[in-house]
């Protein structure tokens, strides 16, 4: 009874999508305010029903209802109930589901927050979303459906890949998903411009306005999100590595470049009304590039490590969706794009100078990364066989597009909008240079010179010390209370976080000290300074599964620092997976991954062992989240949250009048 | 013509996917080629469903062409692929044998039970041990081996009615033109 309630309440979603979706934008339009009206309580209704058939699929699992095929796939009896739940999302059909639940968070917030917004405007950005949530509501009723019933029920189930049975897993994807479908909203709002003209001169810079906190905080979330992916890799997957290139991530990292470029051009045209062709189209691409991402994962047509179920009538779904969405929007783009650049010419020195030639370097290594990603496909286009590109490609390739990035980066709060005296950059330059050419020449003498560490040292300590020294400079000159506006304080924190990550990734990366070792208990094995000793092997079990369970004693100069339980599992599907013991650090992780027995029969004996030496990959995440950071705390200007108060109907021309 | 290019661009793109689609469906995209394809089949002796105190194997099948299908009672797919060899099994031509794969001989019988048994024969591997040396990573997988024992296709997912009719077929047609 309830699955089918379920799928009832998703039937009426769809149905009160179609509305929010067609009769506000046919009334903003025709410029008939009941229609328009129509918009809000569309919204609030469908995501009443979507989020009933969400929890209502949360319910199943958790009573584990395996007449629902679901449940069935991706649940079993010996299932502890955080991953019955987590297993909401744990494969295809669910995690739309979640995307959807997710997408009338963002609509619902959006129509309680838009009251300020001229009546025809919201009533075409909340159009736009309906649109949006039809296609994936009609996805899931007819190509995936989580609430199909199983016949006969089995009298236990699969159980959910335990590779997914993860703390990461649990919080992973809700956050990653909020970040990419949170880029539907700034795509909304660029669609509604292109249909109502405020796109063009002079009303462009409302729009944007208005679309900024929204995109920082969704980018803010995709952010938390790809960082939460990648610590779940490096704790569950056992390589010890944190990023693999493999096309999921890579779906994930392309919005998150084009969004980030995104964030800096609506700066630029909410402050200089410059640019503003330019942040229409990244408006649509980060979400596009959401989209697509969701079209090489769902649909067969690359694969990877994250499998999903491939299925060709989904791909074909999506594509067809693709088309309608990304190619309208892009139709729309190209017949209603301002056609005089607006705003004054650029100085050479300037801020808007500085932000185009880095999100032009963010907006190619995001293509960059698609090409690597459809590799393969174009190889079996072009008849050259089997061809993929891994990380030789990107390794070489992104850096070097981020090479200008990094440059620039300390340069950024300096830069005044319009004109910069060369003077001021000039001392920066000095300053951050030496204190970079200070950290490298240390590095040197601390690593024996790996080069690639040394440059990471340098590159973060140019960042870090120019971003601190405006930072410190502010403090000192501005008056109390104006020293950090919230735009300001969220751009240095997220600077200073592009410096922690760089750092992280270039020493780990270099300085790691991977061995493997076979050890019998009481034997040790060293990596540097650490003595790791081999305690022996023992079984313990758990919630649902058993395990091979390891200890080491790690100690530097005789003292003990950490005792490690790295495990075997055995899931009761049978399924073996192996769980990393890892001693965390701010400067160092160590890392240790049983791996086989000499003799299977003798598990109390002689084992082979991975030991890691990780030195500073925490700050790779750290990096990561105060990048985050840096979106939320912008996104919350004052200036941006309670904008200039509209009469209802009193068109648009008054909203931009008011903008700054 | 400027403000066109990102449309342009991103048609190419969807050509590029309607491709994919269209290769992934004519091309298994998890096709591992296999190395057994060609090669002898493992030989195996395994006890039978209808009568677990005898064995049958390789060495009973030698001498005409048969089809090795893996399955399980536990095996979602298996339920999906389960009407399509019913419906099929009378008129392929060749012998389809069943390999009850990681699976309770009792759940294996009751499952067949309930849903007709499309098998001339039944062969259980109820640890999964023997189904290795096939190189079975997974159920539904299907074998086609010919009278001297050789593996002469492999389908590894459901057998659809499309699979069937585009490459099980011609495969079956081209054991007959063999020598």
């Amino acid at each position: 009874m309830i699955p089918e309630l379920a799928q009832l309440a998703l039937i009426l979603a769809l149905l009160l999508a179609l509305a929010q979706g067609v009769l506000p934008l046919f009334g903003a339009w025709r410029g008939d305010r009941a229609l328009m009206a129509v918009a809000r309580p569309a919204a609030y209704a469908q995501a009443l029903f979507a989020w009933l058939a969400f929890a209502l699929l949360a319910l199943a699992l958790l009573r584990l209802d395996f007449s629902v095929r679901y449940v069935a796939a991706n649940a079993n009896l010996a299932q502890p109930w955080y991953y019955r739940l987590a297993a909401v999302w744990g494969a295809h059909e669910g995690s739309l589901l979640l995307w959807i639940a997710i997408l009338n968070l963002w609509t619902v917030l959006l129509a309680r927050r838009s009251r300020h917004l001229p009546e025809a405007f919201a009533a075409r950005v909340l159009g736009v979303l309906g649109l949006i949530a039809v296609g994936f509501l009609a996805f899931v009723l007819f190509t995936s459906n989580p609430f199909a019933r199983l016949s006969p029920m089995p009298l236990d189930g699969n159980e959910l890949n335990p590779v997914l049975q993860d703390p990461g897993m649990v919080f992973h994807p809700p956050v990653l998903y909020t970040g990419y479908v949170g880029f539907s909203v700034a795509f909304a709002f660029a669609v509604a411009a292109l249909l109502g003209g405020e796109q063009e001169s002079g009303q462009e810079r409302a729009w944007v306005r208005w679309a900024r906190p929204w995109t920082n905080i969704a980018w803010g979330f995709l952010s938390a999100g790809i960082v939460a992916g990648s610590w779940w890799a490096y704790a569950e997957l056992g390589w010890g590595g944190w990023w693999f290139w493999d096309p999921v991530e890579n779906a994930s990292f392309m919005p998150w470049l084009v969004g980030a470029a995104l964030i800096h051009t609506q700066a630029v045209t909410e402050k200089r009304g410059a640019l503003g062709a330019w942040t229409l189209l990244l408006s649509i691409l980060a979400f596009s590039l959401s989209l697509l991402g969701t079209f090489l994962v769902r649909s067969g047509v690359l694969t990877s490590v994250h499998a999903f179920a491939a299925d060709p009538r989904r791909g074909l779904y999506i594509l067809g969706f693709l088309i309608v969405a990304v190619g309208g929007a892009l139709l729309l783009y190209a017949l209603r794009a301002p056609r005089l650049p607006a705003g004054k010419p650029f100085a050479t020195l300037s801020r808007e100078t500085a932000i185009l030639v880095g999100n032009l370097m963010l907006t190619v290594a995001a293509a960059m990364v698609l090409l690597g990603t459809l590799f393969p496909l174009l190889g079996d286009a072009l008849k050259l066989g089997k061809v993929s590109v891994g990380p030789p490609y990107f390794g070489l390739l992104f850096p070097l597009l981020m090479l200008p990035v990094v440059l620039l980066l300390p340069f950024g709060p300096y830069l005044r909008w319009g004109r910069t005296e060369a003077g001021a950059l000039r001392a920066v330059a000095v300053r951050a240079g030496l204190a970079a050419l200070a950290c490298a020449l240390l590095a040197t003498a601390l690593t024996d010179g790996a080069a690639r560490a040394v440059a990471g040292v340098a590159a973060a300590a140019w960042i870090g010390v120019g971003t601190a020294l405006y930072a410190y400079n502010r403090l000192r000159a501005a008056p109390r209370g104006r020293r950090f506006p919230a735009e300001m304080a969220g751009m240095l924190l997220a600077h200073a976080g592009v410096a922690v990550f760089v750092a992280g990734v270039l020493l780990s990366q270099n300085l790691s000290i991977e061995r493997d070792v076979r050890l019998a208990p009481g034997q040790s094995a060293r990596i540097g300074e650490y003595a790791f000793r081999f305690d022996g092997v023992r079984l313990v079990d758990g919630p649902n599964w058993k395990a091979e369970q390891g200890t080491l004693t790690v100690s530097r100069d005789g003292a003990v620092v950490a005792v490690l339980h790295p495990q075997k599992r055995l899931y009761s599907s049978e399924r073996i997976q192996t769980e990393a013991a890892i001693d965390a650090g701010a400067l160092r992780d160590l890392y240790v991954a049983l791996g086989e027995p000499l003799d299977d029969q003798h598990i109390e004996h002689a084992w082979t062992l991975r030991l890691y030496y990780k030195p500073f990959i925490r700050w790779i995440w750290c990096g990561g989240l105060l990048m985050m950071l840096g979106g939320f705390v912008s996104a919350g200007a004052k200036r941006l949250r309670a904008p200039q108060p509209v009469a209802h109907g009193a068109g648009l021309a008054v909203a931009a009048a008011g903008a700054p | 013509m400027n403000r066109l290019l990102p449309l342009l661009g991103f048609l190419l793109l969807a050509a590029l996917f309607g491709f994919g689609i269209h290769w992934s469906r004519a091309h298994d995209p998890r096709e591992v080629p296999s190395p057994l394809i060609g090669k002898p089949a493992p030989a195996f002796a395994l006890p039978r469903l209808d009568d677990p105190a005898q064995r049958a194997g390789s060495a009973d099948l030698r001498g005409r062409p048969y089809l090795l299908n893996v399955f399980g009672s536990w095996c979602l797919a298996c339920g999906e692929e389960h009407p399509v060899l019913m419906a099929h099994a009378g008129d392929l031509g060749v012998a389809l044998v069943g390999y009850a794969y990681k699976d309770d001989p009792r759940d294996t019988r009751a499952w067949l039970a309930r849903h007709g048994n499309p098998y001339t024969l039944v062969v259980v591997d109820a640890d999964g041990q023997r189904a290795i040396d096939f190189g079975v990573y997974g159920a539904p997988e299907t074998f086609l081996i010919d009278a001297q024992g050789v593996i002469r296709y492999k389908h590894v997912g459901v057998l659809t009615p499309a699979v069937i009719a585009d490459e099980l077929r011609p495969a079956i047609a081209a054991l007959d033109a063999a020598p």
